[in-house]
This record gives C-alpha cells, structure tokens and sequence, in this order.
C-alpha cells in the first residue's frame, strides 16, 4: 500500500493532522434547524400558535448541541489533540464566518443606500422618472429620513443624540475593555483579564438594556415602527439584526468569562477567546457603520 | 499517528487503520466525519435531486407538448417551473460539486480530510431537511412557491401562496449549509496541502473551487438578506419592495442578481476544473496555459460582482447603467475565451482518445461555447429589450446548465467512479448514455432559440398555435433526455454493487494527480500522513 510506505518515510516534521472519530453533534444540530425552521415558518405563516412550540423545541436541541459539540472541541483542545495546524484552521474559519457575516449586513445596508439614493428621489420625480411621479404620487416629495411616505404612513426620524450616542460610546468603551481583558491574557495576569472580560459583558448588557429602551420609546411615544415606511423598516431591521448579534456576542462573552474562572486558557493557547474577542470587534464595527448611516446621515 | 495521542483516551476514535470503516449504517453514514462518505453523501443526494427536478420538467414539457391548457393548472405549472428551477439550482448542481469538492480536494492535494470534519458533515446533512422543507409545500393548501426560482417582488411578497414561510426558512437552510462548505473547502485548500504543494501547482479543479468557495460566502449572505426581507414584506408589513411605503420591487431584483449572478458562476467554475482535468489526461499532454487558467478564473470571479444588472436591462435603469453593465458583461467573455482557447490548445496535436469522460468533456466545449455566444448575444442590452423573457434566455441558461455544469458533473463522474468505487463503469451502457444525451439535449434546447426570438414567453404554460409544432419536438428532445439518464442511473448502481471489471490505481494511462498514486477504490483514509510533493 503507498499509504503504509509513505509513513515510514515521513520524518515528522509536521504533526499529524487531528481528524475526530464520528459525532452525533452534526446531525443533533440538523434535525433541531430543521424544527426550528419549520416551527418559525408555519407560525408565522398563519399554523397556528401551537408552532412556537416546534420552534422553541428546535431552539432547545441547538442549544443541547452547542453545548455538547463546544463540549467536545474543548476536551480535545485542553487534552492537547490540536496541532498548530489546527490552530489556523480555526482562525481561518472564524475570519471566513466573520465575513459572511459582513456580506449579510451588506444586503440591508445596500437595500438602505439603494432606497435614499435612487428609489425615494425616483419616487419623487428625479432624473427621467417624471412620469413615474405624476402618476403614482404627486403629492409625494422626495426626502430622508422618510418620515411620510408615498401611501400616506407617517413617523418621526430617530434622533442620533441621546440613547444612540450613548449607546456608541458603551460599545466604543466595551471595544477597550475587551482588548485590554486580551492584552492581560497574553500577560497572564488573570485577575485582569476577570476585570476586564466581566466589564465587557456588563458594557454588553447595558447596551441592550438601552437598546430596548429606545424601541420601546420608538413604538409608544415617537409612532416609529417596523411597518412604517422604509425608514421604519431599515432602521428596525439593520439595528434588531445588530442587536441580536450583540447578544449573541454577550453570550459568547459570558461563556468565555465562565472558561476563564476555569483556567481554560493561557497566554500561548487561547483562540475560542481571541474568536469572541474578533466577533465582538466585528459587531462593534457593524454598530459605528449604522450610528453613521442610519442616525447621524 | 504520535505515540502520545495513541495513549490518549479520547484519541481512540482516531482511524489508525486506513481501510477501518465504522460498522453500522448510522455510524457509518449520519455521524460520519470522513470527507470521502460526505462526498458519496453529497453526489447522492444531488442525483436523487436531479432527478426529483427532471420529473417535474417532464411535467413541464408534456404540458407543452400541445397548445392549450392540457395537463395541469396554470397555478401548478407555475409551481413546478419554480421548484425545478430552485431544486436543480440549489439541490442538484450545487450539491453535486461539494460532493465531488469532499472527495477530491483532500485526495489532491495531500490532506487527510477537510479541515473542519465535523462541520463537513453538518453542512451535508442540513441538506435533506431543507428540501424536506421546500417539497412539502407543494402538498399544502395553496401549493408550494409559484413565482420563479428568482422570486421576484411583488410575487412573492404581496401574490405569494401560504407557504412562502417555508420557502423562505428552507432557503436559509441551503445558505447555512452552502456558507460551512464554501469555508470548508477554503481553509482546506489554504491549511491543508502538503508540503511542496505550492499554490501554482495545485489541480485546476481545486483552484476553480477555491475561487467558487469565496463567491459563495460573498453572496449566500446577500441571498439570506433577501429572502429575509421577502418574509418581512409579506408577514411583518416592512415595504422595502412596494413604493407605497418609499421602497421599490426593482430594488428587489438589485439585491438577488447581486447575489445570483455570482451563482451562476458558482455553478460553472468548478465545470472549468473538471474539464480542465479531463481534457489533458486524454490528450496525453500537459494543460496549455495553466498560470492563464488561474488568472481567467479568478477575472470571472471578480467580474461576477460587476454584471448583474444585465438581468435587469428592461426594469428602466438609466442609460448610463446599462451600458455599464453592458460592457461589464462582454468582458468576461475574455477570459472565457482565454479558457475555451486553452482546452483546445490542449488538443492540438495531442494523442487523443474518446473514452466517455472525454467525449463529456469535448461536448461540454462546444455546448458551452453555443451557450456562452448566446449569452453574449443576450448581453447587449438594445438586443437583450427583444430576448428578454422568452425563450431565448431558457435555451441560453440551459445550454451552460446542463450540457454545460451536469455535463460536466457528468464527465467527472464517469472518470472518477474507478477511483470511488473500484470498478470500471460499464462502457457500453456510458457510450448509449453519452450519444442520447448529446442527441436528445440538442433536440431540447436548440430550437427553444428560434421559439424565443420568435417571441414566445418562458414561465407561461399555454403559448399561440404558430409555436406548435416546435413544442412538440422540444418535449420529444425532453423526454429523451429525461429517460437518457435512467441509464446513467443503471451505469453507477452498476458500479457502486461492483459489477464490472476491476479499476487499476491508475485507469486512464494520461492522468496526473495525488488521486491516481493510490489504489481503487481509495483506501478510506489517504494522506494521513502528507505525501511528498516533488
């Protein structure tokens, strides 16, 4: 056999590479999507209430199955199964995830763009759109933030002063707390890395403390909600969106928080920290982009 | 395998033996993480897919076979164009190119699996519940997505059946599933080869996948965007495609050719690898123009992001861009070109022979080819006013979908079954399969050209009585071609069951690759160790 031969004269140089033995996890994690998706679908698309319980059941066996696979990949990386190799994989793989997460922003923040620049003035009668104008909505002019639109729904614009600004400078403030939990990891100065990993977590929560607090203003005392007009659907959508992912990544924060009281890392080995950490800093990024673009602008 | 994990407990799951399979179907195929049984995975379920989506086409074609409403409801009809279009799509060619990614990138490049093992075998397996999801609209009350594969707005927001939750759910599905592995088949291809497998010696299938990996995770998110405000528009009363509330339908068909053109690509740059592979090894001469290949690849890719709006040349854009994406598009046709040129270069002068994996191959060169000049045709966006809709477009796409992409798929499959399964598939019944397909596609797709540019409109299940008789035998070339792959259905169930002559490790005297220095079939495990790379 090639295969037997190429061994022996493999000097190891290169460790081997770790490739785990069969798992439950993938399939666990297959069925509990598919409940969810399908729970989710038929409850909103009028099943009936019972359905929330299919998705809440789907939510339940993805949660079984993080734990049990995050479970895993841990035992092994404590044990020292990981090569360096591995190593890259992973960071490689978090940056690619990372990405396809900045590709999804990009589409409600191109749908944001695409609607102030060309469809509301379009609606409004620019460039050869005249006719469109006249036929459709002549009493609509064009402007932005949409406060009234074409059929008739009218809001008010959020402010970017305010909870916004404060919102920003707690991310901002969240970014350095994080950064120096890192700093002190690499040190190995842990009471510091407790300091400031748990302040990040508090920063996170009191962002999305703040954040309901603005939604719950927007929806009783401003009239600004999801279904009115654009303006309402793009700043609903591009900060929820945002917002769930503050709350994952508070999640991922606090698991981490847990990881570190256990002695999980060390200055050399610590990727499932530097990972949180690179998602926290992506989700702060996505934040600055919408301050700009969806209040301030 | 080091001493030192071998004393591990946990370290006890690893395969030390290379032919070591895990006993029991579950262990075997459902908790699986070896790259070879999700690429058997993988390439079986996009044929049991090819052929759910061939079956509705039959439907589709006896529908038209006369004028006149004959077989099925217009709403039906309606319902069958859209899931073929989104089963061929997303749960035939897709699948069917991570499925041969899985079996070969590892095998080619010296890795021992794909870097993520685990997360390969949840990307295959979210697969089957997603179309679970999709198919099982079609039975409930309202039927299944009716407003094509492309669902645009206001079709599928405002005039979409009950069912378009699931739809959407079930596309978010494919998305997850397709994204885990694109990143997959990335950080294998970057992480994973082995020492002295530099980046300009990799195989040309590898490369074209390594690009197709990073389209994919550019615009899956894009398609996740849409579709998730697709279900805000219709459930959550957003009106981000309906001016009454500031938005605009056209917006809709901006964000999902961002997302689609990039697609259409995934769906052919791998074909560029396998023809790319095929071509020499039965030419017995080296790729001409292998670094020119890379850098075509790589264009077309780039070029992708720049185009899509020339499925849009009708929606009133201003002229500014439309001739933008105009020329945009007439660009690719160069680097294209760089490869059609290259593949018979490749030819020239070569010692050749007509095994059925080459006579794929030359098919797919000049098949695709036809279809490439008509896309070139529907490019230039005064003609584009007249082709738009119709027919045209649908012989244009299905001549570089299926004697393109599936005939691709197809020539890789009949040239690696020796290396997958260990036995030469059955040659007599590969030729009947090649010569019928060749024929029957031919007979399907070519006059639909003439049908377009005479004007009849696609996605409509009645057309007027001068277009009569080329229906006809448009849906004869249909069936034909429909039951031409029963037979490739025989050739592989042949093949996997080991009837059949015995493969050598190296089948076809001109080949080159990683791939044919082992037995057939390929021991379970290759590569643990890297292979050195002279």
């Amino acid at each position: 056999m090639s295969s037997t031969s190429s061994e022996q004269h493999s000097t190891e140089k290169t460790e081997a590479y770790y490739v785990p033995s069969q798992s439950i996890w993938p399939i666990v994690g297959a069925v509990g999507l598919f409940f969810m998706a399908f729970g989710a679908a038929r409850w909103i698309g009028g099943g009936g209430d019972q359905y929330s319980w299919v998705l809440f059941l789907g939510s339940v066996i993805i949660i079984f199955m993080l734990f049990g696979w995050f479970g895993n990949v841990i035992t092994e990386s404590m044990s020292g199964m990981y090569s360096a190799q591995m190593d890259r994989s992973f960071r490689q793989g978090m940056s690619w995830f990372i990405f396809s997460e900045i590709m999804f922003f990009l589409a409600f923040f191109g749908a944001l763009f695409y609607a102030r620049t060309i469809a509301v003035p379009w609606l409004g009668g620019a460039g050869n759109n005249a006719m469109t104008h006249e036929v459709l909505w002549p009493q609509f002019q064009a402007h932005w933030p949409l406060i009234s639109t074409p059929g008739g729904t009218t809001t008010t614009a959020m402010p970017w002063q305010g909870l916004p600004l404060a919102n920003t400078v707690i991310l901002l403030i969240s970014s350095v707390t994080l950064h120096f939990a890192h700093i002190n990891l690499e040190r190995g100065l842990r009471t510091q890395v407790k300091l400031g990993l748990g302040l990040t977590v508090l920063l996170g929560c009191i962002f999305l403390f703040l954040q309901v607090e603005e939604y719950i203003h927007a929806y009783q005392e401003m009239g600004l909600t999801l279904s009115s007009g654009l303006y309402g659907n793009t700043f609903f959508l591009l900060t929820g969106f945002h917002g769930l992912h503050v709350t994952l990544g508070t999640i991922i924060l606090f698991v981490l928080f847990c990881r570190v009281l256990k002695g999980h890392f060390t200055p050399a080995q610590h990727f499932g920290f530097q990972a949180g950490s690179w998602y926290w800093h992506f989700v702060d990024v996505v934040w600055l982009c919408l301050f700009v673009f969806v209040y301030i602008l | 395998m080091s001493t030192g994990s071998a004393s591990n407990p946990l370290a006890s799951g690893v395969d030390d033996h290379h032919n070591h399979k895990p006993n029991g179907f579950f262990a075997r195929w459902v908790f699986t993480t070896n790259h070879k049984d999700i690429g058997s995975l993988y390439l079986l379920f996009s044929f049991a897919m090819f052929l759910t989506g061939g079956a509705m086409a039959m439907v589709i074609r006896a529908e038209l076979f006369q004028p006149g409403l004959q077989l099925v409801e217009p709403n039906f009809f309606n319902q069958m164009t859209t899931v073929h279009g989104l089963i061929m799509v997303f749960g035939a060619v897709m699948p069917a190119f991570v499925g041969l990614a899985n079996w070969m990138i590892p095998v080619m490049i010296g890795a021992p699996d794909m870097a993520l093992p685990r997360m390969n075998n949840w990307s295959f397996w979210i697969l089957p519940f997603a179309f679970s999801l999709m198919l099982m609209t079609l039975f409930m009350e309202g039927g299944g997505p009716n407003f094509g594969w492309t669902f645009y707005a206001p079709l599928s927001t405002k005039y979409s059946p009950d069912s378009t939750a699931l739809f959407v759910f079930a596309v978010h599905l494919m998305g997850i599933s397709s994204i885990m592995g694109a990143i997959n088949v990335i950080v294998t291809i970057v992480n994973l080869r082995a020492p002295g497998m530099t980046m300009m010696k990799l195989p040309l299938f590898v490369w074209t996948w390594l690009i197709t990996a990073f389209l994919l995770i550019a615009v899956m998110p894009v398609l996740a965007g849409a579709v998730t405000m697709v279900l805000t528009d219709k459930y959550f009363g957003t009106s981000f495609f309906d001016a009454a509330g500031g938005g605009d339908p056209v917006m809709f068909q901006h964000i999902f050719w961002f997302f689609g053109h990039p697609e259409v690509y995934i769906m052919i740059l791998p074909s560029f690898g396998i023809i790319s592979a095929i071509v020499p090894t039965f030419s017995r001469k080296p790729l001409f123009g292998y670094a020119s290949m890379v850098y075509a690849t790589a264009s077309i890719a780039g070029l992708s992001f720049l185009v899509w709006a020339h499925h849009m040349f009708t929606t009133g854009m201003p002229v500014a861009a439309e001739l933008f994406f105009m020329y945009c598009t007439m660009l690719i046709s160069i680097p294209t070109g760089v490869k059609v040129f290259n593949w018979v270069a490749t030819m020239w002068r070569g010692s050749l022979t007509f095994e059925v994996p080459m006579l794929f191959a030359i098919a797919f060169i000049v098949l695709f080819t036809i279809g490439g000049f008509s896309g070139l045709m529907l490019a230039i966006t005064p003609v584009d006013f007249q082709y738009h809709d119709t027919y045209f477009v649908v012989a244009h796409f299905h001549y570089v979908l299926v004697s393109g992409a599936i005939f691709s798929i197809m020539a890789a499959s009949y040239y690696w079954l020796p290396k997958w399964t260990g036995y030469m598939y059955d040659d007599y019944l590969a030729k009947w399969h090649f010569w019928c397909s060749l024929i029957s596609v031919n007979v399907l797709f070519f006059p639909m050209h003439f049908l377009g540019l005479a004007g009849m409109p696609r996605r409509i299940p009645d057309y007027a009585l001068q277009f009569a008789n080329v229906n006809a035998v448009v849906s004869l070339g249909g069936f034909a071609f429909g039951l031409s792959q029963l037979i490739f259905l025989v050739v592989v169930i042949k093949c996997m069951r080991g009837k059949g002559e015995r493969a050598a490790a190296k089948p076809w005297e001109g080949a080159e690759g990683l791939e044919w220095e082992m037995p057939s079939p390929a021991p379970y495990h290759t590569h643990t160790t890297p292979p050195e790379i002279k």
